[in-house]
């Protein structure tokens, strides 16, 4: 590939890696508790609040409950961090390739999108606090909800561009920019599982501040709080970035600025849907978000993988002589 | 799961929770298997104070029972001692109670569906009721002084009169808020996901609503037309009829039609009383001595029925105060609802009945129990600090003059 290791560094520290990918969490964070509290007619925060909760949070001590396992407890939100800002350098951002790409990098990316709620998981459950062990135990439940419409919706165009590659999946609809409008089912199925993925309103019971307090993030404090909030935001845009290069693939090819600005524009369209959805629901108990998901976003999934089959069935001609 | 019969604590600090009390629920999984309710974290002695104390200051003392039916119980503690007195309250002054009567059920009632959409993860509602709930908070500073502890009562009648721009306002807002509850009532009847977070939820059927004795709007959602203001006309009820609001839903969803429609009502009757507000005087002169009677007045605060009961001795003060609460009436209810639920739905089921835990915390003494009994301070304070001792804390060198169970 033809990396330095110095080329390498900058990539995962500072661009497209931790730093670019922080500032931009912190500003997606902003702009939906901006435009939250707007739809539901507050002022809303400071453009800095992020900015100054998070150096807040790392400036306060880190309590560790008595009874909770230490390393599991401290290792998690690093492990959840690592892995969503890991998943961002096989995405296509500004062009229409990743910084690295190999044959199969999508189902890494989707694993790696999955650990964060596996640390979750591992991080309420270590905590050993009622609250938590029930938000844990809520997080995991709802990821078998969510993920199998995840998985569909993204492997659906994968099937219909014919690999296993992110990158040469945003080269082929970058070739055939209309084919992407086979698969628009398949970006509402992605938004509807990344809103559980990233556990909003109305899929926020695992952290239900009624119920179970702060579900897994009860116990947490300090620096890990902030380490866990950061890779909250982080995986929100990450994850936008996935369906944003997965279903909406165009203007790619103009170059590294309008390509940039665009993947932005398209990032945040994203960001400010979500947190139009959180203003206008109520929270689904979480019996009945599983049941909707398997009820109805699963099989409306298993469409639009019919629907991509039948495309390209269609495209290739009939089989044979 | 480990979670097999997980026993969780709700409370006493919370957040669900906006006043302490505790719920202690056996879980299996996610479903309630048995709720116990615990009171008593919020006694205040308010009823013992009143004795102390002259029929006037008790008046500003029992307003502040609660802080939401602050008038309520207000006028049902000066109509008990009006009784007690035997004085013909002036019509225009019983007008005036009532109005101000009806203005507090349309801002509980808004609160109240703020705060259900808050428990159901549905902030946008919340956001929007106190905000056009500030409208009524207006009307009430305006006509009041107050926001929220009016102080509108004295023992004979109403301290301040209405004004007729007064009431012009009061026709105005009335008309806002008129506007926005249709609004809302189109949101929580129309809303998926919120008619999916109330419906079926917090199940009371009609003969257990009766049997556990609800009252309010979590006895009228049950199809049980109890209101003291039909059933017991008092102040300007006699003469403006109520149409009480019921329901069949059986459940949350019906608390919150019964709730939006007594909203609808509040303002017919607000413009009623607005409209036919007799002239005339707004308070005759109490006696500062009241003569030996007693009397029990029932008044329908928002949350439900509200009972004082007042013994006069003929001095100044008091022989006995005593405040049933409507949410003690309802509580009851609370654990049944809670039973076979889910622990998602705890926070919208305990809201249902609009609680108030500090205007229910009593105290009992059972006689013949083998735990308890009365301490004195000075034993109370010592049991304290042996407990706290036993438990690895020791406060007794903190006070170097603290000699166990003394009183000083």
């Amino acid at each position: 590939m033809g990396h330095t290791l110095a080329g390498v560094l900058f990539y995962i520290l500072i661009f497209p890696g931790f730093l670019f990918l922080a500032t931009a969490a912190l500003l997606a964070e902003y702009v939906d508790r901006k435009l939250c509290a707007r739809l539901q007619n507050r002022i809303g925060p400071p453009w800095f609040q992020p900015w100054a909760d998070f150096i807040k949070l790392l400036a306060k001590e880190n309590l560790v409950p008595e009874l909770a396992d230490r390393p599991m407890f401290a290792a998690t939100p690093l492990v959840a961090l690592t892995s969503v800002v890991t998943a961002l350098l096989y995405i296509p951002i500004w062009k229409p390739s990743a910084l690295f790409a190999f044959k199969g990098d999508v189902i890494v990316v989707l694993y790696l999108l999955s650990i964060p709620t596996v640390a979750f998981f591992l991080g309420g459950w270590y905590s050993r606090s009622l609250y938590s062990m029930i938000g844990a135990a809520r997080a995991i439940t709802q990821l078998f909800a969510y993920e199998v419409p995840l998985v569909l919706s993204i492997l659906a165009p994968a099937l219909l561009a014919d690999t296993w590659s992110l990158s040469e999946l945003t080269k082929y609809y970058s070739a055939n920019p209309l084919h992407m409008l086979f698969n628009l089912i398949g970006l509402a199925v992605g938004l509807l599982a990344l809103l559980g993925k990233l556990e909003r309103v109305p899929f926020d019971a695992p952290e239900a501040e009624t119920e179970v307090v702060a579900g897994t993030l009860t116990e947490y404090s300090g620096k890990l709080l902030a380490i866990f909030r950061m890779a909250i935001s982080i995986e929100m845009i990450v994850g936008a970035s996935l369906l944003a290069a997965v279903f909406l693939p165009f203007g790619l090819n103009l170059g590294p600025a309008v390509g940039f600005g665009l993947y932005l524009v398209k990032v945040f369209a994203i960001v400010c849907l979500i947190s139009l959805l959180r203003s206008v629901f109520a929270r689904l108990r979480i019996d009945q978000m599983v049941n909707f998901c398997w009820q109805y976003v699963a099989p409306v999934a298993f469409v639009q993988l019919l629907i991509d089959l039948g495309v390209k069935g269609l495209m290739k001609g009939p089989v044979g002589p | 799961m480990p979670n097999a019969n997980l026993q969780v604590p709700i409370g006493p600090q919370h957040p669900a929770l906006k006043e302490p009390t505790s719920f202690m629920l056996t879980l299996s999984g996610e479903k309630i298997m048995k709720a116990g309710i615990r009171l008593g974290y919020n006694h205040r002695g308010i009823e013992k104070a009143c004795e102390a104390r002259t029929y006037i200051q008790d008046l500003y003392l029992v307003e502040r029972i609660c802080g939401i039916c602050s008038h309520s119980h207000a006028t049902a503690f000066s109509m008990a001692v009006e009784e007690c007195a035997q004085l013909e309250v002036p019509r225009r002054a019983s007008y005036i109670r009532s109005l101000v009567g009806e203005l507090e059920r349309v801002h509980s009632h808004l609160l109240w569906l703020g705060v259900a959409g808050h428990e159901v993860g549905f902030d946008t509602l919340l956001m929007y009721t106190w905000r056009d709930r500030e409208v009524v908070m207006d009307l009430l500073a305006m006509l009041t002084g107050n926001r929220v502890n009016y102080g509108i009562n004295t023992i004979g009648g109403v301290r301040r009169d209405v004004t007729s721009e007064q009431k012009l306002k009061i026709l105005e807002g009335v008309a806002v808020l008129e506007e926005r509850t249709k609004y809302y009532i189109t949101v929580a009847t129309e809303e998926v996901t919120l008619a999916r977070r109330l419906s079926g939820v917090g199940a009371l059927s009609h003969d257990d609503a009766i049997r556990l004795g609800a009252v309010g709007p979590t006895a009228r959602a049950s199809d049980v037309p109890r209101d003291c203001r039909k059933d017991d006309p008092y102040a300007a009820y006699t003469e403006v009829p109520v149409n009480v609001v019921t329901d069949n839903h059986n459940d949350v969803y019906g608390r919150t039609l019964v709730r939006c429609g007594e909203l609808m009502e509040c303002y017919r009757l607000i413009r009623q009383l607005v409209e036919n507000l007799p002239e005339g005087p707004i308070a005759v002169k109490a006696p500062r001595k009241i003569p030996a009677a007693e009397a029990f007045v029932r008044y329908e605060a928002p949350r439900g029925e509200d009972v004082h009961y007042v013994k006069s001795n003929g001095t100044e003060k008091p022989e006995r105060v005593k405040v049933r609460a409507p949410t003690l009436a309802n509580v009851q209810a609370v654990a049944h609802m809670l039973k076979d639920g889910y622990l998602a739905d705890l926070p919208i089921v305990v809201a249902a009945i609009d609680p108030c835990f500090s205007c229910t915390d009593r105290l009992i003494e059972v006689e013949g129990s083998a735990r308890g009994g009365i301490m004195t301070w000075g034993q109370l304070r010592a049991y304290g600090i042996e407990w706290h001792r036993r438990h690895g804390v020791d406060f007794s060198r903190l006070n170097a003059n603290f000699r166990a169970g003394e009183d000083r």
